[in-house]
């Protein structure tokens, strides 16, 4: 066990965690933030995606020791208008990959408030939905501004 | 009055005699078109909580104390476990059960696969559970690996007896015909690859085992376990109020449940089983490749004579040989037509169904042979399709068929062809191509559902069904609305647990919609009746005056208007509830899904590399409840097709028979990136002979007619003809070279 401290969606966590836990294992396990989804635990889907200091981040791949900055998760970006986007054009099927869609469109449109489609789809191809939601994502993310 | 009726009940394309009770189902349709809630588009009722994370699947389930188990699995394609020890896996850290073949339903000392479960033991946390499986020994003996499917058949190694039909007489009408093709398709393995993997929590609570689990059939499950574990049924309470994605492969509990529950109740404490992505890839069920060996012959205007055709469904070491035959045997109005199925038995991952099983694979092959016909003769593939359009399925006729539609409104997309073809250059030729989609999707009794309508005039739909992420939990609430007269946010859905609500139908071969939908409305119009009954009684009116609109009663002289929570408000803490269940399907009729897709690719003839540029997806399905929900319901069966035509392949070794592709970078599946433009029509006529709803499933049809629509818009871009799944470069540059092996030899091309 080692000491690790985390900043998750403004909160402070000092945990016991063995060297070698992932990211994605400590939100999910230890602070108890399930929005973070794993899917494949090996990093090829993205569904456990989440921002370190902005920046996409896959939690699944991420040793929870390694990390510095400050963490967000889907559970920081509740209030994001994103989320209305997702629900508005039905950018959802069986959700299991939704958090991640939306931690990855978050950091897309923070950093490019209107992105073209080609962007959307260079930015988000690392986010897989096995649903097959692609055409609504794309939908939320070009009108996520309402 | 409920009626006892001995009916034929389809499932994912599969049939049984059985005896149902049906109740009467009295209620009219609706009139066709947009209605005030349904047939209006609805963002659904449950997306807040799926995209902010709050929706608690299977996977989140965390009771306390909860041990996390781990599956010891075959390294061997074919073997027997002469010795298992468990003693060196029991002595490491965490660990607090092991068990072995024979004591779990799934784990069996004779392997049938690389990949099948033998035994499993229980620790504090998964890391444990997984060093542990690694500490157990087993002294293997291996047995005869048998991985070739012709061979298999050769040597009569099938799962069931091959299945033989014919009508007519095929060998004197291809004597007769004036043309005939030939060839023969081959369709890959695929994985269902739902992002959340096979999983369950087991817990027992005294004598009730309580199951958490990731399913596309709550009641299923329940009566499986009760079976295998010998419990009544109701000491099984299965719950699944989110899932993660099923596609046909979480249509019943497996090795991984069983393995929960027994070590649950061996350690007294709640156990989690859940796939690791290798796993899900090795053995967690796939849809099986197929060898079809079809043949076709047509009078020179285009009447088609003859088919026939030997499949071979490499099914594995279980599962079911799938109607690949189907759609050769009802898509066209043909007088011979002659089949035989085989399922090979092999020391292979097992099938799965998978979104339309035997009907995705059957389609590529027949419809692609139809083109090649089409070619040939030198008639419009559009025109051939009409000209053989079946007017009945094999003589039973069908409650309802607008492929004809679904053709006329494919003419203006089939025109662009010369505008698409016009845009090749010497490197990207560009071609279109279509094909049709017939499948069941019709639903059927038994299903249940119960209302209750408060004192504040809301309404909540308790079911224990499940929803997929098909969006059918909002569909049910848009029934619900429409019936009893109230605005959509008026009304909830409570499922997804089998101690709370009523039986519910299979989420699987399109049933959702067809099966629970008119059980919904039926328990809805039994409120409704008891509001008006309140209403009139209060109000001194007659009831047949009497009608609820938009939250209200209403009198048809316009005089009453008073809101529902006002009308039952009257009764306090009273409810007013209603039940109803699904009625009969139409006897003596066929109820069948029907559609077209055309396809605009682009092929890079030097790569190989195949792109689709644009989908155009026209589907009859009856009653469409909410056109958006069933717009993302297509594309995503259109992607995943184009997935399974161009790039998914789950690969063996050929000598051991492992999986080589165990992750997601080995198997492509695809990423928004490779979306084409996709425009998604329905015809949106209710099925009159269906139901109180007419309305049909949509979940599998559109993944069926893709990968032949591809296949032959290849044909039109560049003349080759791809014949095996999936269209890879290698497979695209080989068909590339067939074309110029026969130009140079003179023959005419196919275009």
């Amino acid at each position: 066990m080692s000491e690790v401290r985390l900043a998750v969606n403004g909160q402070e966590h000092v945990l016991d965690v063995p060297v070698g836990t992932s990211l994605a294992h400590v939100l999910r396990e230890e602070i108890g933030l399930t929005g973070t989804k794993i899917a494949c635990n090996e990093g090829h889907c993205g569904a456990c995606t989440v921002q370190v200091d902005g920046v996409p981040r896959l939690s699944c791949i991420t040793l929870a020791h390694t990390v510095e900055g400050e963490v967000t998760t889907i559970e920081g970006l509740r209030d994001h208008p994103l989320v209305e986007a997702f629900v508005r054009a039905d950018a959802v099927q069986c959700g299991f990959c939704t958090p991640g869609q939306v931690v990855s469109a978050a950091a897309l449109v923070a950093a490019n408030p209107r992105p073209t489609s080609e962007e959307i789809r260079h930015a988000m191809a690392g986010n897989i939905c096995r649903c097959g939601t692609y055409p609504k994502i794309e939908e939320a993310i070009l009108s996520w501004q309402g | 009055m409920a009626r006892l009726i001995r009916t034929e009940k389809e499932v994912e394309g599969r049939f049984e005699e059985v005896w149902i009770v049906v109740e009467e189902d009295p209620l009219e349709q609706w009139p066709a078109g947009p209605l005030a809630v349904v047939g209006r588009p609805a963002p659904r009722q449950d997306a807040p909580l799926r995209v902010r994370g709050e929706a608690r699947y299977t996977a989140d389930v965390k009771l306390p104390g909860m041990l996390h188990a781990a599956v010891l699995r075959s390294p061997h394609a074919h073997a027997r476990a002469k010795r298992i020890d468990l003693a060196p896996a029991l002595a490491l850290p965490g660990v607090r059960a092991a068990i072995g073949p024979g004591e779990a339903h799934g784990l069996d000392e004779e392997a049938g696969f690389s990949g099948a479960p033998v035994a499993a033991v229980a620790a504090e946390t998964f890391g444990q559970a997984r060093a542990a499986v690694k500490a157990v020994e087993v002294e293997w003996e291996e047995l005869e690996v048998v991985l070739d499917p012709d061979d298999a058949v050769k040597r009569e190694l099938l799962t069931e007896e091959p299945r033989r039909r014919e009508r007519g007489d095929v060998e004197r009408a291809f004597a007769e015909a004036d043309v005939v093709v030939e060839a023969t398709y081959r369709t890959q393995t695929v994985l269902h690859n739902s992002l959340e993997t096979h999983q369950a929590v087991c817990e027992w609570q005294g004598d009730t085992l309580h199951v958490y689990i990731s399913t596309q059939y709550i009641w299923g499950v329940r009566q499986t376990i009760a079976k295998t574990l010998g419990l009544p049924e109701d000491k099984v309470r299965v719950v699944c109020e989110f899932m993660g994605g099923g596609f046909g492969s979480k249509n019943s509990p497996d090795e991984y449940t069983f393995v929960a529950a027994e070590l649950a109740k061996r350690t007294g404490r709640p156990v989690r089983c859940a796939l690791t992505r290798h796993e899900e890839h090795t053995a967690a069920g796939n849809r099986n490749s197929t060898i079809q060996r079809l043949r076709a012959g047509a009078r020179s205007d285009g009447t088609i004579v003859a088919l026939d055709g030997e499949f071979t469904n490499s099914v594995g070491w279980s599962g079911w040989s799938s109607p690949t035959e189907g759609p050769m045997w009802m898509l066209y109005d043909c007088d011979n037509v002659r089949t035989v199925t085989y399922g090979a038995k092999l020391n292979t991952p097992f099938m799965k169904a998978f979104r339309a099983p035997g009907f995705a694979e059957g389609t590529f092959g027949l419809e692609t042979l139809i083109d090649e016909l089409a070619a040939k003769l030198d008639i419009d593939p559009l025109e051939l399709r009409r000209r053989n359009y079946a007017s009945s399925n094999n003589g039973v006729p069908f409650s309802s068929k607008n492929l004809e539609e679904c053709y006329r409104r494919a003419e203006p997309h089939w025109e662009r062809r010369h505008e698409v073809r016009s845009r090749s250059d010497a490197v990207w030729k560009r071609g279109v191509g279509m094909a049709s989609q017939i499948w069941y999707g019709g639903g059927g009794p038994p299903s249940y559902a119960w209302i209750r309508l408060g004192s504040d005039g809301r309404a909540t739909v308790v079911t224990a069904m499940q929803d997929i992420g098909t969006g059918t939990r909002t569909a049910m609430a848009q029934i619900a609305a429409e019936e009893l007269g109230l605005p959509l946010e008026h009304v909830e859905v409570v499922l997804g647990d089998s101690a709370r609500g009523p039986y519910a139908s299979i989420s699987a071969g399109s049933s959702t919609t067809p099966s629970m939908g008119p059980a919904v409305r039926a328990a809805a119009a039994d409120a409704k009746r008891q509001v008006i009954e309140i209403a009139a009684q209060r109000h001194h009116l007659e009831e047949r005056v009497l009608d609820i609109r938009d939250g209200k009663v209403v009198s048809a002289d316009g005089n009453l208007s008073a809101p529902v929570e006002e009308v039952v408000g009257l009764l306090d803490e009273a409810q007013i509830l209603g039940k109803g269940a699904r009625g009969p399907n139409p006897t003596g009729m066929s109820v069948l899904t029907f559609g077209v897709h055309v396809v605009e690719v682009a092929v890079d003839v030097e790569t190989g590399e195949v792109r689709v540029e644009r989908v155009a997806a026209i589907h009859d399905v009856g009653r469409i409840v909410n056109p958006l929900g069933a717009s993302s319901q297509v594309e995503g069966g259109v992607i995943q097709g184009i997935g399974h035509t161009l790039s998914e392949d789950r690969l063996l070794d050929p000598e051991t028979g492992r999986v080589l592709t165990t992750s997601l970078d080995a198997y492509r599946m695809p990423t928004i990136a490779d979306v084409p433009e996709i425009v998604c029509e329905f015809v949106d006529v209710p099925d009159e002979h269906l139901t109180n709803l007419g309305s049909k499933g949509l979940g599998e049809p559109p993944i069926v007619p893709i990968a032949a629509a591809i296949a032959n818009a290849i044909r039109d871009a560049t003349g080759a003809e791809v014949r095996e799944l999936p269209i890879s470069r290698e497979e695209m540059l080989r068909a590339l070279e067939a074309v110029k092996r026969r130009e140079r030899r003179g023959d005419p091309a196919a275009v």
